[in-house]
């Protein structure tokens, strides 16, 4: 009898294929040195190492989401059982470990780091009678006595983990300097200057700043979010940065897996548009031009709405509302990967339009290669670049897309977690007094992050990669 | 020039049979109306008979393509794809689920529409203009720099926290107008003025930025060099040469939007209930009215061929050596 039942839910399964072909690329790159000079120049750029640290936490944040399974549970007293019956709620690795910030809900909106409720409630009186007071909060504080303030104890707290989590962190960042640095010349001490002054061969310091900073507030976090909500507490009184970690992997799907799904149709369908000519050509500059005429919102919306359909008229097909609503998110994936895939095959096509009659293509023909080794061997790995540019530039525009659709009611199921959930549950609640602003601010706050390192990124990989600049 | 777009036009004909078919799929084949009604009218309550009535009140009962009863053309005309996507080509959109015309429904929402889009359109055009040749002429400087970087600030921000946040600060904190709301007529500047300036604020730091890569590409042109060679001041270089040589791939993609701003803008509509065409689409979406949803993506691919024939005529008019044959 197993503790818990491994579930993998389709987004998993993607995201992990995507996570292994990008540690085959690097080792592809490894072995390529054209590759590998480009990578180096996005390695040499400041903004390259910090976004990409960033990223990666992230990345971190997602993957730990990404593995699902389902608790057994617990016999009833007084009964046994010979096999074992697992609760029909899916977790993450991310959920277990973020236990208590899951589990421990208050009743309704608090803000952050608050004792009591936002709302007044009628709570007994020492003396029997009833009153309308701001209750305490059952979880936020309960460390501190009555009457004890928030902030000295706030400010001890902080104190004490800058002094306990720094002092590792530094020593971290200093073996990282020292293994890195070795791999110049020269000694030591030397090498740990030139990484420091910002003279090594990629822009390390940055990376360690921006590491640094995260390991910090990651500390913080660590210490503060089992005693208070951090972020505050939402409407149902579920605590808004458990809810903003979870938005992360919604967010990282939608932007990588959306552009995986239709990658294999516009890199075909482009490089067969450009290469083949004639009746093929015309017959896909067709499809792409009839789908590109539709508005995208309303070929999303009306796809999702007839998607939503589908699944409510099949409910059998779906064994947890987790995997219900994961079909949904993957469905939404491929939605917004039809209505963006033209722009790629267009670019493809036209750029093998021009390779097909350089001097290497006309010579591969020449010696008698049939069309798919040439397009395989001479045309694919020359337009290699255009559909990385295309992946990392289309990330940051698909995770602002998530939480605007979702806002529209076009977008992730409304039981998924994600920013757009998040912001449509809040807006509501602005026109309250006082504001309840902390889970727009944390879901702004987030997204903001994250789409500020991606923007970043892509800016560099493309300065890198486009033969052009 | 007319032969050209009459046959631009006609090329228009077949995609246009396209988009229909897909959308006709889309609502029709991938859901069967029998299922629309379940989910309209509840799984509960969804008996035959209820079923039966919610088709024949839209007039789904027909055959899909091919109705083997009637005789004559009436075989492929009494059928649901000629009477709910055909029928759209002579600009006959049906009813909407309420009852009301959908054709006039669109035209009496295209005027806040409009009221909106257009100044928006204007004024971010010229706003991200000017804001990128202002990075230009000050390339490669400290105020460049950080010019860039806040471009790329704005453009990571969501716009939904402009909308937001624009609406609490100015419409509650300093309360200058009214949170949201339209009015006809000369009163409908109160109502306008924050939509407006909160769409250009949105787009300026994606539109500036791009603008600023075209401008630069521009500069490092030969014919530059040659008019700062001749002793032109740098103000002159930019805007008498790089500007109007820059406006090809300006126009690109300016033009091809122009005749969607009749489709208004789905956010600020909604956000600021501004009776227009976005919000109309909005309401549709969530109160799942199919015919609606039908009628806007057919306009919307309608105006973007529009667009993109438009954006050829435009290059006639900017380079004298586009001829359109």
């Amino acid at each position: 009898m197993m503790a818990f039942k491994p579930v993998l839910l389709w987004t998993d399964l993607l995201l992990f294929v995507l996570v292994s072909a990008a540690l085959l690329m690097v080792f592809h790159v490894r072995r390529h040195p054209p590759l590998r000079e480009a990578w180096r120049k996005v390695g040499q750029r400041a903004a390259g190492m910090a976004s990409m640290t960033v990223l990666l936490a992230f990345l971190a944040v997602g993957l730990l989401d990404s593995i699902h399974f389902r608790p057994v549970l617990r016999p009833v007293e007084g009964q046994t059982r010979t096999e074992a019956v697992y609760s029909s709620e899916v977790l993450s690795v991310l959920d277990a470990l973020l236990a208590p910030l899951r589990l421990q809900t208050e009743k309704t909106y608090s803000a952050p780091f608050a004792l009591r409720l936002y709302q007044r409630e009628t709570v007994e009186t020492a003396d029997g009678g009833q009153a309308r007071d701001y209750p305490r909060l059952v979880y936020g504080g309960r460390h501190l006595a009555e009457g004890e303030a928030v902030a000295p104890d706030l400010s001890s707290r902080v104190g004490a983990i800058l002094w306990r989590a720094g002092l590792p962190i530094l020593g971290v960042m200093c073996c990282i300097t020292l293994i890195v640095g070795r791999r110049g010349q020269g000694s030591f001490p030397q090498a740990a200057l030139d990484v420091l002054g910002g003279r090594a061969t990629l822009a390390w310091r940055a990376a360690l700043v921006s590491g640094a900073l995260i390991a910090l507030v990651v500390a913080a976090a660590y210490e503060l979010a089992p005693l208070y909500h951090v972020l505050g507490t939402d409407k149902v009184g579920q605590d808004v940065l458990y809810l903003s970690l979870k938005s992360v992997r919604t967010a990282l799907i939608i932007g990588t897996i959306t552009t995986l799904v239709m990658l294999p149709f516009a890199v075909a369908l482009g490089i067969a548009a450009g290469y083949l000519g004639g009746l093929v050509d015309d017959a896909i500059q067709y499809l792409y031009t009839v789908l590109n005429a539709i508005p995208g919102v309303l070929l999303i919306a009306a796809a999702v709405l007839m998607m939503q359909v589908v699944i409510d008229t099949h409910p059998h097909w779906f064994e947890t509302a987790a995997q219900r609503s994961d079909a949904r998110l993957l469905a939404l994936c491929f939605i917004l990967g039809i209505t963006s895939w033209t722009g790629l095959c267009r670019l493809l096509r036209g750029e093998t339009l021009k390779l097909r009659e350089l001097e290497y293509v006309q010579a591969a023909r020449a010696f008698g290669a049939s069309t798919p080794t040439i397009l395989r061997r001479h045309i694919l790995p020359n337009v290699m670049h255009i559909v990385l540019i295309a992946l990392v530039m289309d990330f940051s525009g698909l995770v602002l897309a998530e939480a605007v659709l979702s806002y529209v009611g076009i977008g992730v199921d409304p039981t998924t977690i994600s920013f757009g959930t998040m912001i449509n549950m809040a807006r509501a609640e602005l026109a309250r007094e006082p504001m309840v602003w902390w889970s727009l601010a944390s879901a702004f706050a987030f997204m903001f992050v994250l789409v500020l390192a991606a923007n970043l990124f892509a800016d560099v990989v493309r300065d890198a990669f486009d033969p052009r600049r | 020039m007319l032969a050209y777009v009459l046959r631009r036009l006609l090329y228009a004909v077949p995609i246009l049979l396209g988009v229909n078919l897909l959308t006709f799929l889309l609502f029709f084949v991938v859901n069967s109306p029998d299922d629309m009604a379940r989910i309209q009218i509840g799984v509960k309550r969804a008996t035959p008979e209820a079923i039966e009535r919610w088709k024949v009140d839209r007039g789904y009962d027909k055959p899909m393509f091919f109705n083997e009863a009637e005789r004559g053309t009436a075989k492929l005309t009494d059928t649901l794809f000629f009477d709910k996507s055909l029928r759209m080509f002579a600009l006959d959109f049906g009813r909407a689920d309420d009852g009301r015309d959908i054709a006039s429904e669109i035209l009496e929402r295209m005027g806040p529409s409009l009221a909106i889009a257009v100044p928006t359109f204007l004024l971010s055009l010229f706003a991200s203009i000017t804001f990128a040749l202002l990075l230009v002429f000050f390339r490669a400087s400290y105020l460049d720099f950080w010019g860039v970087v806040l471009c790329v600030a704005m453009m990571s921000v969501s716009s939904l926290f402009y909308i937001i946040g624009g609406q609490w600060l100015v419409s509650k904190l300093w309360a200058l107008v009214p949170i949201s709301g339209y009015a006809g007529g000369l009163d409908s500047f109160r109502f306008l003025v924050l939509p407006v300036l909160i769409s250009v604020i949105a787009g300026l730091g994606s539109s500036a930025r791009w603008y600023r890569t075209i401008f630069l590409e521009e500069i490092s042109r030969d014919y530059v060099r040659t008019a700062r060679a001749k002793g032109l001041s740098e103000l002159a270089v930019l805007f008498r040469h790089v500007l109007r040589n820059a406006l090809i791939p300006v126009l690109t993609g300016v033009v091809v939007v122009i005749p969607l701003l009749f489709m208004g803008s789905l956010l600020v509509e909604s956000f600021f209930a501004i009776p227009g065409l976005g919000s109309y689409t909005i309401d549709a979406i969530n109160a799942q009215d199919f015919g609606v949803v039908r009628a806007m993506v057919f306009i919307g691919s309608v105006l973007y061929i529009v667009g993109l024939i438009l954006t050829d005529l435009s290059y006639t008019l900017v380079d004298p050596r586009v001829r359109l044959a």
